[in-house]
């Protein structure tokens, strides 16, 4: 009996969905900083700065 | 009700002035299609949750749970699983990369420009183009039964009258907007739905005590009496899963788990969030925030569902579905909120529905649109400069195209259980269509451009097939093998009756797996593609 529960699939599957969870979360936060190279960030300056530009020349 | 509309005042100004906000900073087609490919992470995890779970989740998916009771959970679990984990982590990080490296907008364009295919393009917008308004209908239809039931006026005025909201909504436009309204829905989404479940369990005396109630309720004379046909198909109650290889367990495991636990992946509208942020740093931190948010909206929805008939039963000694009378599995939700829930929160929860409807419809439109505007019209036939013009247009088709859908859909048997069902076919008919080809285009270099096109080719044309003749539920609700055979599905009366509770995904995912493998081996020597364009697409792809 798992909180109010007899059914082994039923139960099985509610520990599951936590712990997809939890390993979501943990997936996450161990990542946190991974995942932005080089390029990904020379792409996005870049794009900032085009950004900015048309703010400047919209205001011009 | 004077409280009801102030708050729906409120709520509809913030999502105005976001979505205004988001089309203000819309420029271009980069901007339009993909948000400027600079959405924050929290953002986008906010908005991919949102979008994937709508009102068909909470109130079709919730009522099923009413009906069949925890094992829906297992969609939870996939739902997480690989529709957050799986998806942002082995798809989403390649999509996103391999997206920028062929300048991809949408889904379509993103297959058609891997296998250099303008086909795969205008095919994939075409089964998008004709068979997302299925979809779209139910979400509308979750939204419609809750609000009908919430404010007492029938359903037609009340379909009407969204259907007029919706089309001022999106016709705002640009992905920036939607997105930005998204986050704020799902904020909405979740406080609501973490609520919902901390009352329910506080009334049921908590966690351990509702479970155990609910365990004890079958075992009631009068719960046993209602359910005495659900015993003969395989229900053991609302605690455990139905009867190995039952009716119930297949409509369960083949249709309602792996139809739309599996099809997830394939989805057009959450592929292209994929493509809106800028590094993979950002999809890194969205599956936090991700798989938490899907864990409430789905486990919650599902919970209670199972566990409204424990209300239901100590109210007016009866199950959830015989409660609901002529509202069947779609009418469970509405009123187990609309009897047993404050007032207060009532208005709460209409925001609830109305942020899950919302941001479902309005990227379900916009991905509708695109495929109309950019994938078909202008990639697939070459027609020039029209590309936002066209996509409105298709908009506006898919807008009335899913008020008739979801009109008629109100007509169809209670028992049928539309909403979940509807999107049930879809995600299905998705993940035969395009999974193969996707994962493929993904992760295997060599694959030919002909083995692509034949796995879509046949992985739609089996579906279709498949839900039109053989499926018993679907064939008979759409009742064309009736007119042409003279029969609700061809297994009637055969020896292979059987195989008519099983879902189309089980039958045409892995006969389309089957044909890109085959097809793809025999043309190996021969992709179709110059080793430049394959070095272009997995350029930095690891």
């Amino acid at each position: 009996m798992f909180f109010g529960i007899p059914d082994f699939w039923i139960a099985l599957v509610y520990l599951l969905c936590i712990g997809s969870t939890i390993l979501c979360v943990v997936y996450g936060l161990v990542n946190w900083n991974k995942g932005m190279d080089k390029e990904d960030e020379e792409i996005s300056e870049a794009q900032t700065w085009a950004e900015e530009e048309r703010h400047v020349e919209e205001k011009l | 009700m004077v409280f009801q509309i102030i708050v729906t005042v409120i709520y509809l100004l913030i999502l105005g002035w976001l979505t205004y906000s988001g089309y203000k900073g819309t420029k271009n087609a980069s901007d339009y299609l993909l948000a400027g490919r600079q959405i924050h992470p929290i953002i986008m995890a906010l908005s991919y949750g949102a979008t994937f779970i709508s009102t068909s989740a909470i109130v079709g998916f919730g009522g099923q749970a009413g009906m069949f009771g925890m094992s829906l959970l297992w969609l939870t679990f996939l739902n997480i699983f690989a529709g957050v984990f799986i998806a942002f982590v082995f798809f989403g990080k390649r999509t996103r990369k391999m997206g920028r490296n062929l300048d991809a907008h949408t889904f379509p364009e993103l297959l058609g420009l891997r296998f250099n295919s303008r086909f795969i393009q205008a095919f994939a917008a075409i089964v998008i183009f004709i068979f997302m308004p299925i979809y779209t209908a139910a979400v509308l239809k979750g939204a419609v039964n809750f609000l009908s039931a919430q404010f007492g006026i029938n359903y037609n005025t009340t379909l009407f009258f969204f259907v007029i909201l919706m089309a001022v909504y999106v016709s705002m436009g640009g992905l920036k907007g939607v997105m930005y309204s998204d986050a704020f829905q799902g904020i909405i989404m979740f406080g609501g739905m973490a609520f919902l479940l901390i009352f329910v369990y506080s009334k049921l005396g908590g966690m351990a005590e509702a479970h155990t109630r609910l365990t004890d309720l079958y075992r009631q004379p009068e719960v046993m009496e209602q359910t005495q046909s659900m015993a003969a198909n395989g229900f053991r109650g609302w605690t455990s899963m139905p009867a190995f290889n039952s009716p119930y367990w297949w409509s369960i495991v083949s249709s309602i788990v792996l139809g739309v636990g599996i099809g997830v992946l394939a989805q057009p509208q959450l592929a292209v969030r994929f493509m809106t942020v800028k590094s993979n740093r950002e999809l890194n931190r969205a599956v936090v925030s991700g798989g938490v948010f899907i864990l409430f909206a789905t486990g919650v929805a599902f919970t209670v569902g199972a566990l409204s008939n424990v209300f239901f039963f100590d109210d007016t000694r009866q199950t959830a579905l015989t409660a609901s009378g002529a509202g069947g599995i779609d009418g469970i939700i509405p009123l187990f909120l609309k009897t047993y829930l404050p007032d207060w929160f009532g208005t709460v929860f209409m925001l609830v529905l109305l942020s899950a409807a919302m941001s479902t419809l309005s990227s379900l439109f916009h991905a509708v649109g695109t495929s109309f505007g950019r994938d078909f019209f202008e990639k697939g036939l070459g027609i020039r400069n029209k590309s936002v013009l066209l996509t409105r247009a298709g908009v506006l088709v898919a807008i009335v195209v899913t008020a008739v859908l979801a009109y008629v859909g109100n007509e169809v048997d209670a028992t049928f259980g539309m909403i979940a069902q509807s999107t049930s076919v879809f995600f299905g008919l998705c993940a035969a269509s395009f999974l193969p080809t996707y994962f493929a285009s993904l992760y295997i270099r060599s694959v030919s451009k002909v083995a692509a096109i034949s796995s879509v080719v046949t992985g739609a044309f089996v579906s279709v097939l498949w839900l039109f003749f053989f499926h018993g539920k679907n064939a008979t609700v759409i009742g064309l093998c009736v007119r042409i055979f003279g029969k609700n599905h061809l297994f009637a009366g055969t020896s292979l009756e059987k195989l008519s509770q099983v879902d189309s995904i089980l039958i045409a995912l892995p006969i389309s797996i089957i044909v890109l493998a085959v097809v793809g081996l025999a043309t190996k020597r021969k992709p179709g593609l110059e080793q430049s364009h394959i070095d272009k697409c997995f350029y930095g792809v690891k």
